[in-house]
């Protein structure tokens, strides 16, 4: 496969919700959920920000970093949960947002958490028969947590972007593996506001289980080992989930380090391993060998394993950061969050 | 604003597309079919501006219009982009941040809906330019 990232952008909202001011609201004990999720705080998205224009931002970076033609993008493609829209595509507002308009096709996805992913392994495919030259995938959501709901602590906002291609590769896709059952672990009906959850279902028979399958399924399929990476990202729903399934694996805490951004961001839903990857990826030398399992409720595992090229130096600063987004935030207290999350009707 | 009225303009909208004058040098936005300089003889082209300026003067909504009530407070300001035209424009910062001369740049936000079941409006706002 000669497929690989040619460019990468990220989005995240400015503002933060401590995890203690919305346990304070509902008398839990804060400590207990923040040991419990290794969690400390999450994205807010502002009143005007949703989905599209976080998508948005994030493809804008991502075309800025490397000085992207966005002419050349022949497809795009939006993982969300929380698409604007039950019928009208988020895409069709970014690619016309990127200046990537007319001469593309385009379609939201929707798989819980793994979206974005399945966005990558559809421009792969694209990109690798030569029926496109650049694809964007884009991983975005502004993710709905019921108030008083274990989710409220966790469901964030925040986007990613990758730019799939042939030249110019800042990371090799040096292959991937896809791990898929019918699991009801998950879901949102249609017209409802906030999702449903099995609880602790959604633990072992849905995320351990697929991140896992996946994982050792990639491995097995190109004969490599967890000490054959550098950095290894998994889903972060929290920070408990990614750092068991890491020593499951047989993965380090040091491997996993710099892609988990959970406990400083909450869990981005579409945009949560992607988010880790592009952390990983600014701080990444040429050469290092990343690994990388996203898992969506319902529920499947993408894995996919990279290996950074030299060029990676020439367009790590083109656009902000991981780090440089999630510092000097702006904390607000609850009733500001139910503004911005519209829990507040008038 | 209805949705044909928003189609048409959602270019503009989007990525702050307006036109200059290719004999005067003249920038105008929102665009302009005709240069007001040159008349007849002036030759008006797309121009895309970098999203970048500076605020000319503002002022802070506290009571608004039912479409933006959950906005309020908010800072609805004319803003001079740095290739010389002005439009009015929200930024989105805290209203005890903003200043005359605060250095500005576009973002994409939403900028309004048709209830919840009418069409959602996107658009550039501005947001204050990192030092």
């Amino acid at each position: 496969m000669s497929v690989g990232i040619v460019s990468y952008g990220v989005y995240i909202p400015r503002y933060r919700i401590k995890v203690e001011e919305i346990a304070k609201v509902w008398g839990a004990n804060a400590n207990s959920i923040i040991d419990g999720l290794m969690v400390y705080e999450k994205s807010v998205p502002d009143m005007d920000e949703d989905t599209i224009t976080i998508a948005v931002e994030a493809a804008r970076n991502a075309i800025n970093r490397a000085g992207i033609n966005p002419e050349k993008i022949e497809a795009l493609y939006t993982g969300s949960e929380s698409h604007p829209y039950a019928v009208k595509p988020s895409s069709t507002v970014v690619a016309e947002a990127v200046g990537a308009t007319p001469d593309l096709t385009l379609a939201d996805f929707e798989f819980a958490c793994k979206a974005g992913t399945a966005a990558i392994q559809t421009c792969m495919g694209m990109v690798d028969s030569d029926m496109i030259e650049l694809g964007m995938a884009i991983g975005s959501d502004v993710s709905q947590g019921a108030p008083g709901d274990a989710l409220e602590y966790t469901a964030a906002a925040g986007g990613v972007a990758y730019i799939i291609g042939k030249k110019n590769q800042v990371a090799k896709i040096e292959s991937t593996y896809s791990f898929t059952t019918d699991t009801p672990d998950f879901w949102r009906r249609e017209g409802m506001p906030y999702p449903e959850h099995g609880g602790r279902f959604t633990g072992e028979p849905g995320y351990f289980k697929h991140v896992t399958s996946a994982a050792q399924g990639l491995m097995k399929r190109m004969g490599t080992k967890p000490s054959d990476y550098d950095y290894a990202v998994f889903h972060q729903p929290n920070g408990k989930f990614p750092t068991r399934v890491a020593k499951m694996l047989g993965f380090t805490n040091e491997q996993i380090k710099p892609g988990l951004v959970v406990p400083r961001l909450g869990n981005t839903y579409s945009g949560s391993c992607m988010m880790g990857l592009a952390a990983t990826l600014d701080i990444a030398k040429p050469d290092d060998r990343i690994f990388m399992t996203s898992f969506g409720s319902g529920a499947g595992s993408d894995a996919f394993s990279f290996e950074v090229t030299d060029k990676i130096e020439e367009i790590r600063n083109g656009a902000p950061s991981v780090e440089k987004l999630l510092a000097n935030p702006v904390y607000i207290n609850y009733a500001t969050y139910a503004r911005h999350k519209g829990k507040i009707k008038l | 604003m209805s949705v044909p009225r928003f189609w048409r303009r959602l270019k503009n909208l989007y990525n702050l597309i307006g036109t200059r004058c290719e004999k005067c040098g003249g920038f105008y936005y929102p665009p302009r079919n005709m240069c007001p300089k040159c008349r007849r003889n002036g030759v008006i082209v797309p121009f895309k501006y970098k999203g970048t300026g500076e605020v000319v003067t503002f002022t802070i909504v506290h009571s608004a219009a039912k479409d933006y009530s959950m906005l309020t407070p908010y800072i609805l300001a004319i803003i001079k982009l740095d290739e010389g035209p002005r439009l009015t424009s929200q930024v989105i910062c805290d209203p005890s941040e903003v200043h005359i001369g605060m250095k500005v740049k576009s973002a994409f936000r939403k900028l309004g809906e048709e209830s919840d079941r009418g069409m959602i409006y996107y658009g550039t706002k501005f947001i204050p330019l990192e030092k």
